[in-house]
């Protein structure tokens, strides 16, 4: 905690992968940059600080903090409140705290059948007493507590408020950079509120190269399900490309790659629902049958179309699933392991 | 600025304060924090609704208008003009349906009341999003599209033309005339079908204002009210007509008969070159391609050898025609019901039951039977039964009365006492329905001239006889209900007097103009009383029996109806259309192309060197296809932005939202 003027960074992960931390570092030599201009607070993947080093700092010490992970228990909820006040602007870094991203995914089942697959039922768990945490353990020396495991996985923004989103899985280097660099200058950043910075007002189809035409799709493939005419637009053959419906600022990296989009940079500005906006469109470029068919023959048809569309929730809400309309399966009330309803 | 909400809560009478505690919902609406003031009214539409309105406006300078009343259909228009007397912008009044919607679907006073509230507290919400707008003016097309040329589409087609406006007829058949040329006699007046109806269809045919397009369907149908574009598909008939004569030799010399199922309902026989009857209009016969032999076995071609004008062409293609036209009227009429579905009552399996339209065609002079009443073996019947309802009032079959089949039931049992004074005629009938102009003097006419009425719908039709004077009859197996009896009664003749459904493709061409269907598959109409002509389409009619079933007198007022609300829009010329229509914002467009190939007015266009799509407003109808479909949001539909429904949404969900916010905390 040197007194050397430089503004304070900070960047911790809540429940994240690690990928996140390392699409900082991986800004090449520019971090050296970083280093230089700012001081380093707190950032436990990269130096050794400890929680109370951050409770003893005043409130709004912290210049910058980049927030990555979503907020699964309640030790991510305190570490989002102390951040907040310890913090004068707080970014959503990544998918997770912008959006909740895969770990948001188990919004689809309950805290309980998380803990049954991961304790009891997978092939590689040896545990005959069917041992499952608990947040409040006794044992002889007293009362050990580890963090309660809610239900429901939030994004960063539906615990406090966040000044400013760096969305992606991760953020692309290039646009971390651009954030970082910007900050460094005293550049003037937009309003803040959740503000989307390092990232494009576009669809991902803008910085696609491939060639786009007007879409009828007849059935959806799975990637290892074909092998994809180069150059032209996935979607029209029946790979279900997010890329329509997702934020540009990647650079559609996966696309150029002959990879469908999977959604990571979350839906454009306006757009309530990413996956509900994809389903919609698809529905619309669904073409089977024609217009005198018979009704019933017409939605059979669909319907087959529709079944050959795999994992339709992890696949549409792979990253938005915290922020969608959805937000989570419905869960009867005190049906939870640890009683965290959150 | 905070905008000032007024709302105004309509009694309707009982009908939605009957059911919905209105005075409760106004003192509910008055306390919301957006509300500026809250009043009811015992019929909000009337001109001191109105006024209240309006007086507010100018006096407390409200901004926003919430009408919860009736549905928009009936009222909307009504509301927005008392905002835009008072200086509103009438694109700033949203109306909350609380009757159609809400107190007609229940009795439960606690639940309508709540869901008043709901569906108010959506509005408000709304509202506070709406944006002014301005109206859009469209010039009219005087032409017009009439489909089907039965009586209604003529009775149409002769009042525009008349008018001195341009029609396009379009007949799927080889002639106009429908199934009134089929019949023989009118009823009650027993006119000639033919003699009154032929003179219309040669009027037709030779009117300079008539483009007839005999033996075509319609293909596809783009645009709106005033600027329609019509494809059709002119089928090809193998006759050239610029060179045929209508000379009827082809017909003459052609080898192959064939059983005519359609003008003849299969008792007659036709060739396969043909016209469906004498009196055709347009003069011209067509090629039945399945059961010509050149066509099936590469030779013959007798017709092309004898045609005097060589107009048989054998390579002759279908051909497309487009036109613009302004309004469409559909007259596509109606199908008999098919009497094979009563296996019962025997008919295809018993040779002497047949259907009413196969009775029609053989008591007309110019019918196969040249107007004898025969049985198979050509020998005229003793005894005739006819069973009324086949078909209707069942709710096996249709549900509904036809209305037309007592009256033309009553009309055989006259036709076989006239032409065979010694045969007896039975009418077995649940009800006789006799309510038209001179229906019940030609109903007790009828029964003076002798006929046998038996009330009872009829179980069976058999040929099994029990007893000696049975023996080779056909029996009818009753159970009379004035009497309180079973009965058998044989006879040598049963017609089945089979009822009216929708066309069989009704729903495809409901489709295809977009038109609603009810349950049995008539085309509704915008209102059942006081819009019976109009569909939900704006510049698209109905008329005749496609939208219910009706007797020639109804179909010929609604014929000429339509044509005169068809009049009365070229007359003004100009249409006043809404301004919702949907806008690509360019900024946010990354050309993905999903909008491209949905619209159903080809509105949208591509712009391949921006790489980005456009809606053009002008061929925009806001249906909205594309705003949905947009999966970056790019496209917005006026008046249905995503803030504006997102906001009544939540709103609507006021109740819910709350337990919501308590449970999750």
């Amino acid at each position: 905690m040197a007194g050397n003027g430089k503004p304070k960074f900070a960047m911790y992960w809540a429940a994240s992968c690690g990928g996140c931390e390392i699409a900082v570092l991986n800004i090449g030599d520019k971090i050296l940059a970083v280093d230089e201009a700012f001081d380093i607070a707190f950032w436990p993947c990269a130096a050794d600080f400890k929680v109370k080093d951050v409770e003893s700092y005043p409130d709004n010490y912290i210049d910058l903090c980049l927030f990555n992970g979503a907020i699964r228990t309640s030790e991510n909820e305190e570490m989002a409140h102390l951040l907040r006040r310890k913090s004068k602007v707080l970014v959503a870094f990544g998918s997770c705290a912008h959006e909740g991203c895969i770990p948001a995914l188990a919004n689809l089942t309950t805290s309980e059948a998380i803990f049954q697959a991961a304790y009891i039922n997978s092939i590689s768990t040896d545990n005959p007493k069917r041992v499952l945490p608990q947040p409040v353990s006794k044992v002889a020396e007293g009362e050990l507590h580890i963090p309660v495991f809610y239900d429901r996985v939030r994004a960063l923004d539906q615990v406090v408020p966040v000044d400013y989103v760096i969305p992606g899985c991760p953020p692309e280097p290039p646009q971390i950079w651009a954030v970082l660099e910007a900050v460094v200058s005293g550049a003037p950043l937009p309003a803040p509120g959740s503000t989307i910075i390092g990232a494009g007002k576009v669809a991902v189809c803008d910085e696609c190269p491939l060639e786009k035409h007007e879409k009828t799709i007849t059935r959806f493939y799975r990637p290892h399900e074909i092998v994809p005419e180069p150059g032209i637009c996935l979607l029209e053959q029946g790979i279900l490309c997010m890329g329509p419906a997702t934020r540009s600022g990647c650079g559609a990296r996966c696309p150029r790659a002959n990879m469908r989009c999977e959604g990571c940079y979350g839906p454009l500005d306006d757009v309530e629902d990413q996956g509900a906006r994809m389903l919609s469109a698809l529905a619309s470029v669904v073409g089977v049958g024609n217009l005198r068919d018979e009704e019933a023959k017409l939605e059979h048809m669909i319907e087959e179309v529709m079944e050959t569309l795999a994992d339709p929730a992890g696949t549409l809400y792979r990253f938005s699933m915290a922020h969608s309309l959805l937000q989570r399966a419905r869960v009867e009330m005190g049906s939870s392991s640890q009683g965290g309803t959150q | 600025m905070a905008e000032r909400v007024g709302v105004y809560i309509c009694h309707c009478g009982t009908n939605i304060a009957g059911v919905v505690d209105v005075p409760e919902v106004t003192r509910w609406a008055g306390e919301l924090p957006e509300v500026m003031i809250a009043r009811d009214y015992k019929f909000m539409c009337s001109s001191l609704g109105q006024d209240l309105i309006e007086k507010d406006i100018k006096e407390l300078g409200l901004t926003r208008i919430v009408v919860a009343a009736c549905s928009p259909h009936m009222h909307e228009k009504t509301f927005r003009g008392a905002a835009q007397r008072a200086g509103l912008n009438p694109f700033l009044m949203e109306m909350a349906n609380i009757r159609e919607l809400d107190s007609w679907t229940t009795d439960d006073k606690e639940a309508a009341t709540q869901k008043a509230k709901a569906m108010i507290s959506g509005a408000i919400q709304r509202v506070l999003f709406h944006q002014p707008l301005e109206l859009i003016t469209v010039s009219i097309n005087p032409n017009t599209l009439i489909v089907g040329g039965g009586i209604a589409g003529i009775t149409a087609a002769l009042e525009l033309a008349n008018a001195g406006y341009h029609v396009y007829m379009v007949e799927r058949e080889p002639s106009i005339g429908g199934h009134m040329a089929q019949l023989d006699k009118t009823f009650p007046t027993l006119d000639c079908a033919a003699c009154i109806l032929t003179p219309r269809m040669v009027d037709v045919g030779q009117h300079p204002n008539i483009t007839l397009l005999a033996y075509s369907e319609v293909e596809s149908v783009e645009g709106y009210v005033g600027n329609f574009t019509v494809t059709v598909r002119k089928k090809a008939s193998y006759v050239n007509e610029e060179l045929c004569t209508g000379c009827g030799i082809c017909e003459e010399k052609c080898p192959k008969k064939v059983v005519d199922q359609v003008f003849e309902a299969g008792i007659g026989t036709r060739k396969a070159v043909y016209r469906p009857f004498p009196q055709a209009v347009p003069k011209y016969p067509v090629i039945d391609r399945e059961n010509c032999i050149y066509f099936q076995k590469g030779k013959c071609k007798a017709c092309q050898i004898f045609c005097p004008t060589n107009a048989i062409d054998f390579e002759q293609q279908d051909r497309f025609i487009q036109f613009e036209v302004g309004n469409i009227i559909v007259a596509t009429g109606y199908d008999p019901f098919d009497a094979t579905r009563i296996p019962h009552y025997g008919f295809g399996r018993l040779p002497n039951v047949i259907t009413s339209v196969q009775f029609e065609r053989m008591v007309n002079a110019s019918g196969p039977t040249g107007g004898r009443i025969l049985l198979k073996d050509g020998t005229p019947p003793k005894s005739v039964g006819i069973i009324h309802c086949v078909g209707s009032r069942d709710e096996n079959y249709n549900e509904y009365c036809s209305r037309v089949c007592c009256m033309y039931s009553l009309k055989f049992a006259h036709l076989v006492r006239e032409r065979l004074p010694d045969a007896e005629v039975y009418n077995f009938y649940i009800d006789i329905r006799a309510s038209g102009k001179r229906y019940e003097e030609f109903y007790h006419r009828v029964m003076m001239e002798g006929a046998n009425m038996v009330r009872g719908r009829v179980a069976e039709v058999t040929d099994v006889a029990r007893t000696a004077d049975e023996e080779g009859k056909l029996i009818i197996q009753v159970y009379d209900t004035l009497l309180g009896e079973q009965r058998r009664i044989p006879v040598d003749m049963v017609i089945l007097s089979v009822g009216v459904q929708p066309r069989k493709d009704a729903r495809q061409v409901a489709q295809l103009f977009g038109l609603g269907c009810d349950f049995a598959g008539f085309f509704t109409e915008r209102h059942p009383k006081l819009d019976p002509l109009l569909t939900m389409v704006e510049g698209i009619y109905i008329a005749g029996a496609c939208q219910g079933p009706m007797a020639i007198p109804e179909t010929v007022a609604q014929g000429a109806g339509a044509a005169a609300r068809v009049a009365g829009m070229i007359g003004q010329g100009t249409v006043v259309m809404e301004p919702i229509k949907a806008h690509i914002d360019e900024e946010r467009c990354s050309g993905c192309r999903i909008c491209n190939n949905l619209c159903p007015y080809k509105a949208i266009v591509y712009h391949e060197d921006r790489q980005v799509s456009e809606a053009i407003s002008a061929l925009c109808q806001g249906c909205g296809t594309c705003v949905a479909a947009c999966p970056s949001a790019a496209i917005t539909g006026a008046h249905f932005t995503r803030r504006q429904l997102m906001a009544q949404v939540e709103g609507i969900l006021l109740d819910v939202r709350q337990s919501m916010e308590a449970s999750s905390t």
